[in-house]
């Protein structure tokens, strides 16, 4: 295979900004740069579509490796995929023309620069999941905080300043000692190339210092307690499509670096971590559960859940079995469409009363029926309703954890229980009740591209809800084989004592 | 009779020096064309330079002016940033009136001064020209005469800089004393004991060259100075004299006493953390841009610094690879601070910035990217010259400088983001002008594109730096 497809996937989003940005403004044409911005990314979606079918999911080795020389005699600029990172890929392709599509009725200023913004994250998003390289994989994973923190600050709402700096410095913070890290990795190994690390291995010494460095960071990114406060007031502030960004993808970039780096490269420090990650979860799991619970503001609701959420992902991931892993994967998955679905719901409601307090709403059954079936969908899907793709998630999850530690399973299973109380109470408090402020009845229903993206995101909550196969197959090879290499098997049954 | 073709550059420019300030005094109203005609002889002098065939290392008048790859290589990024220095700042020279044809033959001077002490492999001949480019530099920080800023600063430097000049020279007598030679690879011959009186000659000299490159706490003068002075000079107190004297530390550290290291390396490491660190937090308050700038670039030498205190090439090398990253970023901003242009009259206000991505949607780009580039945000430029710094440093396992120099990017990273707050999130104000000067628009489009296409092939400038040879 010639075609570089992965550096194409990477670089046409920002072609696309570049064609955006070079086109004279001026108000008639706002509209012609969103098709523009419109067109690429699904480009981009079909691109990645294409790639997944033709990727060979019996193969355990990367796939579609690409190589080049790039600062010279130290580091390669290396792309590849493999089962895991693939549904990152095709995750972000399918979110970010979605959130294309709603610029519409949130983004009331500078539309072009806002379009661009996404744009340029798009690449850096894509360069995150299949960079092969640590340096690669840095310089991508940084870079996405200066669009970020633009699209925060510049069309967020009251107190955007403040949040744009807390999301800035927060993970700043967090990806500075990974940063030394990496570079220590160089020089005790001779290479940042994650493939040949795969092979070679890093002794154990340095192992346990080199995955703090690394947990800070992701700690910070995905996000854990006690280092979340940051995502409510960002996911507040933020305009609709970037919640949608934020919490479908940017979260999941931390996940998928606790698999690929955490658990690839150190996998006997992972271990020795294993209690401080599964007490962090349990902590996210439970707490973040019961303040989401206390919630008046919508997004800020949406937002402790899925600090909830991905302690899930967090405690599967090192139960460091099939099932956790696959599950995690799973639940990332899943979690990016339910919860990207989520923030639409609440922007289509934000975009007709401008307030986001629960308690201003109540009763839009009547008036708004279309809107609250999908946002019946997408609440059983984030509460893990069997026949929503949340659901397989969490039960591959908690199926991992109880093979190891029954007990934390079975704070984790409270969660699940803690979940659907303020899931379906936040249904309850908006979509039921009486129909009492006159404002809300005014509201009218979903208009046609509201419908559009909402139905797109119930399709394959729905879908992989009933069919999980598609994406089990896609990653069940490349986890097996992350388990095998690094003999987690082994070292599991090692500290059982079997 | 010695080879005078290797100092072609330098007798040049002295020549054109002595031309000019000839030509300017006969010709009436030649201030512009002096300008002018300077900034042609410095592109005639970098010609020359580039020239030079510096395979072979040469040297001259006993041993005690080098031409090397060092030499050859820090003199093109001298010239080429005096060049841009001159590009930018034309326009800003006529309207503040201080286009007078001593401005610059003074620049030339000074450049002069500095070639010398880039070249310099003995006490006298660097003592001669860090004071040449001192004596230029006194009055150009106070060119401005009519205003009490200038005037202060000047008289600042000038005194802050005549101590500091005495403590070097005191430095130099000692190491005369103990070794009994100015050369440097004399030196290294003669000092294979460690003695006190050394020990106190290195550091008196450090003292001084730490007060050129304004690292704390020797940085005092540097806010002062930079504000007061009028931007056309501040923007060449930014970017020249960093690299003499960086070289000058260089040769020094690495050819006399590169043996001692351990004596000094605890010095650089401490004159590192203290910059990186200080920078940071002392520009959080800032108002005034050319004052925060200042304060930036202590900052920026404390990770210069951080380089040189690893002892090793690669070290060096990299530290070589931050200046010349450094100088592009500050040009790129200065160039953006010409353009701060309403009615004649120049702002320098981090306020008036307000709102300035709404008026003026490229030059606030612009800033955008040399702003998160000088905070060392990937993938631009300011990134990968922290790298290479960190790369070298942890290399040497000197995990404590490399972690509190990274955190002190975070600290940093806050007020570079407040000027892009103010930038891009606050309400607009009046516009400013749109119309500049070519000079002007092309250094800003060129540094600016430097900064972002750097990383598609960060090869190039660290492989023309890995063939300079050090010892």
């Amino acid at each position: 295979m010639n075609f570089p497809i992965l550096s194409s996937l990477i670089l046409l989003p920002t072609i696309g900004a570049l064609f955006i940005f070079f086109v004279r403004s001026s108000n008639s044409q706002y509209q012609s740069s969103k098709y523009v911005a419109l067109f690429i990314t699904l480009a981009n979606f079909f691109l990645s579509l294409y790639l997944w079918i033709v990727f060979d999911k019996s193969i355990v080795n990367f796939q579609f490796v690409e190589e080049r020389e790039w600062i010279s005699g130290f580091v390669n600029y290396k792309v590849g995929v493999d089962g895991i990172s693939i549904l990152f890929i095709l995750l972000t392709t399918f979110i970010i023309p979605i959130c294309v599509i709603t610029v519409n009725s949130t983004i009331k200023n500078r539309l072009k620069d806002f379009l661009i913004a996404i744009l340029i994250l798009e690449t850096f998003m894509i360069g995150v999941f299949c960079s092969l390289d640590l340096v690669v994989f840095y310089l991508f994973f940084e870079a996405g905080l200066i669009p970020m923190f633009l699209i925060i600050g510049i069309w967020g709402g009251e107190r955007r300043v403040y949040s744009a700096f807390k999301f800035f410095l927060y993970t700043l913070l967090g990806s500075v000692l990974m940063l030394v890290a990496i570079i220590s990795i160089y020089w005790i190994t001779g290479t940042t190339d994650v493939i040949k690390l795969y092979d070679l291995g890093i002794e154990a010494k340095y192992q346990n210092l080199l995955w703090l460095a690394f947990f800070s960071s992701f700690a910070v990114k995905t996000p854990m307690w006690p280092v979340h406060t940051w995502l409510p007031d960002a996911h507040v502030e933020a305009p609709t499509a970037g919640s949608v960004l934020l919490a479908a993808i940017l979260l999941k970039m931390a996940g998928y670096g606790f698999i690929r780096f955490s658990l690839g490269l150190f996998p006997d420090a992972s271990l020795y971590f294993v209690p401080l990650v599964y007490t962090l979860s349990l902590i996210a799991i439970i707490y973040t559960s019961l303040v989401a619970l206390m919630q008046e503001d919508m997004k800020k609701l949406i937002a402790y859940s899925s600090v909830a959420h991905m302690g899930f992902v967090t405690l599967g991931i090192f139960t460091m079995t099939q099932q956790g892993i696959e599950g995690s994967i799973f639940q990332m998955i899943s979690h990016g469409l339910v919860s990207a679905a989520l923030f639409l719901c609440v922007g289509v409601v934000y975009d007709r009363l401008h307030t986001r307090l629960i308690n201003r709403y109540g009763g839009l059954v009547s008036i708004m029926p279309k809107y609250a079936i999908v946002f019946m969908v997408f609440t059983l899907g984030a509460l893990g309703l069997p026949g929503t793709s949340g659901f397989i998630g969490e039960f591959l999850v908690l199926m991992g954890a109880f093979k190891k530690n029954i007990l934390v399973a079975t704070i984790a299973s409270l969660g699940v229980i803690l979940g659907a109380a303020y899931m379906l109470w936040l249904y309850k408090r908006i979509i039921f009740g009486k129909l009492i402020n006159e404002d809300v009845k005014k509201m009218v229903d979903l208009k046609r591209f509201e419908i559009v993206t909402l139905w797109l995101l119930v399709l394959p909550i729905i879908f992989f809800g009933f069919y999980p196969e598609p994406l089990i197959n896609s990653i069940e090879v490349s986890v097996a084989n992350m388990i095998d290499i690094n003999d987690l098997d082994k070292i599991n049954k090692l500290a059982l004592g079997e | 009779m010695e080879n005078l073709q290797l100092i072609i550059p330098e007798l040049f420019i002295s020549i054109m020096i002595m031309f000019l300030l000839i030509f300017g005094v006969f010709k009436k109203n030649s201030s512009q064309l002096v300008y002018n005609l300077t900034t042609v002889s410095l592109v005639a002098a970098l010609a020359l330079i580039i020239n030079l065939d510096t395979q072979i290392q040469s040297s001259l008048f006993n041993n005690s002016y080098n031409i090397d790859s060092l030499a050859k290589f820090m003199k093109i990024l001298l010239i080429l940033s005096g060049i841009f220095v001159m590009l930018s700042s034309s326009k800003y020279v006529q309207i503040s009136k201080i286009n007078k044809i001593e401005y610059p033959i003074l620049i030339l001077c000074s450049i002069l001064g500095m070639m010398v002490m880039i070249s310099s492999n003995d006490l006298i001949v660097f003592y001669m020209g860090l004071e040449l480019q001192s004596l230029a530099l006194y009055v150009l920080a106070s060119f401005n005469r009519d205003n009490l800023l200038s005037t202060e600063s000047g008289l600042k430097y000038f005194v802050l800089s005549a101590l500091s000049s005495g403590l070097l020279l005191y430095g130099c007598s000692l190491i005369y004393g103990f070794s009994e030679t100015t050369n440097f690879n004399q030196i290294m011959i003669n000092t294979k004991e460690i003695e006190y009186g050394l020990t106190f000659g290195i550091v008196f000299i450090l003292v001084g060259l730490a007060f050129k490159i304004s690292a704390v706490p020797f940085h005092m003068w540097a806010p002062d100075v930079y504000q007061g002075s009028p931007t056309s000079v501040t923007v060449f107190f930014a970017l020249l004299p960093k690299i003499a004297a960086l070289t000058v530390f260089i040769r020094f550290l690495y050819i006399p006493f590169y043996e001692l290291g351990d004596q000094w390396q605890m010095i650089i490491i401490f004159l590192s953390i203290a910059s990186m660190v200080f920078g940071a937090v002392a520009a959080i308050g800032q108002k005034n841009l050319k004052r925060l700038i200042a304060y930036s670039s202590i900052s920026h030498m404390g990770y210069a610094l951080a380089g040189l205190s690893t002892g090793t090439t690669q070290g060096v090398q990299s530290s070589i690879t931050y200046i010349t990253i450094y100088l592009v970023m500050n040009l790129a901003f200065f160039s953006c601070l010409f353009m701060l242009k309403r009615n004649d009259e120049y702002y320098e206000n981090i306020d008036d910035l307000s709102g300035l991505s709404k008026n003026h949607p490229l030059l606030s780009l612009s800033l955008l990217v040399v702003l998160f580039s000088l905070a060392g945000i990937p993938p631009l430029a300011g990134f990968f010259a922290k790298f290479y710094i960190f790369v070298a440093v942890i290399n040497e396992k000197m995990y404590f400088l490399a972690i509190v120099g990274l955190l002190a990017t975070v600290i940093a990273a806050f007020y570079y983001l407040r000027i892009i707050k103010i930038i891009y999130f606050d309400p607009e104000k009046e516009k400013f002008e749109s119309k500049h000067n070519l000079g002007l628009k092309f250094t800003l489009v060129a540094s600016t594109f430097f900064i972002l296409a750097y990383f598609i092939y960060p090869s190039g400038i660290v492989d023309i730096i890995s063939q300079i040879n050090i010892n």
